[in-house]
């Protein structure tokens, strides 16, 4: 079918119609999926749109062989993706493991809803914090992203395509049924707008090149498959060949240099925002759609004279330690209230970050209705 | 002059075109009349029935809180989705039902009320019974301004499917037509929120 490459202009667009359109702007060309609410409408869309850039799109027989054919698109050469929720993010944390191992890059989208287990399906929750950061086994590093907008939404798809591709490492898109499904407008950007990273290829011979050599940024170059480079590719501990060793000394080095590459890469990583934090007495940490009503609360809250500001995390993980460290050791900050949709999966952090040097309270609703400004001013003893 | 943010709920049940219609308003506030809105649904898991509701707020500024907290505006087109939401209407907030459909209306002058038979009328006047959505649209957009008429036909006719645009401006011309002599019959300046 015939369509436009690039949609470009104003448009009214939902959450996860802007993670579709991000993804063909960063270059994603394959997609495999099992369709979950509320995360459906990103498999959807992609369906339509992926064979009309050239791309592929496949839906699988479940989350697990999704997660896989993922990974082999990609070591195939191709930017891939997948989109769940809950249930399905559950499914697919072994393969998550494997692509952390073996250093694959690729966008994994968890459109968050009410859970444990099924849940519910049609309403919000932020309750996969931890699991996006501990869902796979093992010592692993991990970047996250949560977007709080449709606008943002896109640009964050981009950025989690440019890590991937930069680290060499599965990314996780966090959104919530929120943020999926609320339709605002969205100005989509002409091609070439838009700075895009491509995983660096190796220039030595094929029969020279070591797949997983980290190099000077600790990021191995990656030859796709298909185009003469033979290696190895496992989920065992492995040398810079890629086949397994048992060798204790280089299970140490490699496993640390996996996590060097993404604590080396914290600048270019974490992004936050500050809202009215240069005088706050009081600051809101919120992040995806419970930012939304934090930005309401402290701008009402700002019209009374209040001292109120808010921190939203962009960047979940690596969890931004200094930014807020550094925040809760101003002179005027007297309290973070962590405020998500879970039972303080955040409020944790913030309390390791902060280490007693101002108070921290947590706000907490699990009832999949969104936290509202009311709640959040009354939380701060006000309306 | 208004307030420049209204909260509109349309609601009723799945099947209405209510999803549809919501869509359509916040793409003529915000393709067509450039000024900002966002739109949010809510629905049950069945495909006709069960309860459904999609909310607009449009506003000259940015959008902070997706969600409705006090109504401007509710329109109803049944009675079920009338008693679950009234409580969530401001004082002096514009009720718009679809009289065929809702019997049980609240009496007093807390609320503007409006009531319009729009199934019936998009069923004997427009020839479907599918157009009720369209139809209640021109009478929101009739009796409230908030979106422009022209940018709401322009939204109409680029959502609705090939073939029944004719059918979609029909249904449109009668809601307004509506709007208009309700607005005669009852002023809708001093609904204008303060």
């Amino acid at each position: 079918m015939a369509g436009p490459k690039f949609k470009t202009g104003l448009r009214l667009m939902s959450g996860n119609e802007a993670v579709a359109e991000g993804a063909l702007y960063a270059g994603c060309r394959f997609f495999a999926g099992y369709p979950i609410t509320p995360s459906t409408e990103i498999a959807e869309v992609l369906a339509m749109r992926l064979p009309q850039v050239g791309g592929f799109f496949l839906q699988m027989e479940d989350e697990i062989a999704s997660m896989a054919a993922v990974l082999g698109a990609s070591l195939a050469g191709a930017k891939a993706m997948t989109a769940t929720s809950g249930p399905g993010f559950s499914l697919k944390q072994e393969n998550i493991g494997y692509g952390c191992i073996a250093e694959i890059p690729c966008v994994i989208v968890d459109v968050q809803r009410g859970g444990p287990s099924t849940g519910m399906p049609t309403k919000p929750m932020q309750s996969d914090i931890m699991q996006a950061r501990w869902g796979t086994h093992g010592d692993h590093p991990i970047i996250a992203l949560y977007p709080d907008s449709v606008e943002e939404a896109f640009w964050e798809t981009i950025r989690a395509f440019n890590l991937a591709e930069r680290f060499r490492t599965p990314v996780i898109l966090l959104s919530d049924e929120v943020v999926g499904h609320m339709r605002e407008r969205m100005f989509l950007p002409k091609p070439g707008t838009v700075s895009i990273y491509n995983r660096r290829k190796p220039r030595r011979e094929p029969d020279k090149y070591m797949p997983y050599e980290g190099g000077a940024q600790d990021v191995p170059t990656m030859a796709a498959f298909g185009t003469g480079y033979r290696f190895h590719v496992t989920g065992l501990f492995h040398d810079r060949t890629g086949f397994p060793t048992n060798d204790p000394a280089i299970i140490e080095s490699e496993l640390r240099r996996l996590h060097r590459k993404v604590d080396r890469g914290y600048n270019e990583i974490m992004k936050w925002e500050e809202f009215f934090l240069d005088d706050a007495e009081e600051v809101i940490v919120a992040y995806g759609c419970t930012a939304r009503s934090a930005r309401a609360a402290v701008k009402r809250l700002r019209l009374r004279d209040r001292k109120v500001g808010m921190f939203r995390l962009k960047t979940i993980w690596p969890f931004p330690d200094r930014a807020i460290r550094q925040i809760a050791r101003r002179a005027h900050t007297k309290l973070l209230l962590v405020a998500e949709m879970n039972t303080g999966q955040v409020l944790g952090e913030v309390e390791r970050a902060v280490a007693g040097k101002c108070a921290v309270e947590g706000l907490q609703r699990l009832d999949t209705e969104m936290i509202t400004p009311r709640q959040l001013m009354r939380a701060l003893r006000e309306g | 002059m208004a307030k420049c943010k209204l909260e509109i709920r349309l609601a009723g049940s799945g099947g209405q075109g209510l999803m549809l219609a919501g869509i359509i308003l916040a793409e003529a506030a915000i393709l067509y009349d450039n000024r900002n809105a966002v739109n949010t649904q809510s629905y049950g898991p069945e495909a006709r029935g069960g309860a459904s509701q999609s909310e607009v707020i449009i506003s000259d500024d940015e959008i902070d809180f997706p969600m409705c907290e006090q109504l401007d505006i509710l329109l109803c087109l049944n009675q079920q989705s009338l008693d679950k939401y009234l409580d969530d209407l401001r004082k002096g907030g514009m009720l718009i039902v679809d009289s065929g459909l809702c019997a049980d209306l609240p009496e007093g002058d807390e609320y503007k009320v409006y009531k319009i038979p729009f199934t019936a009328l998009a069923r004997d006047e427009v020839g479907k019974v599918f157009v009720a959505n369209i139809v209640s649209l021109g009478a929101v957009a009739g009796l409230t301004d908030c979106v422009t008429r022209n940018s709401l036909e322009r939204a109409v006719l680029t959502r609705v499917p090939k073939g029944t645009e004719p059918l979609n401006m029909k249904a449109l011309a009668v809601g307004y037509r509506e709007a208009a002599a309700a607005r005669v019959d009852q002023p809708v300046g001093a609904t204008k929120p303060a």
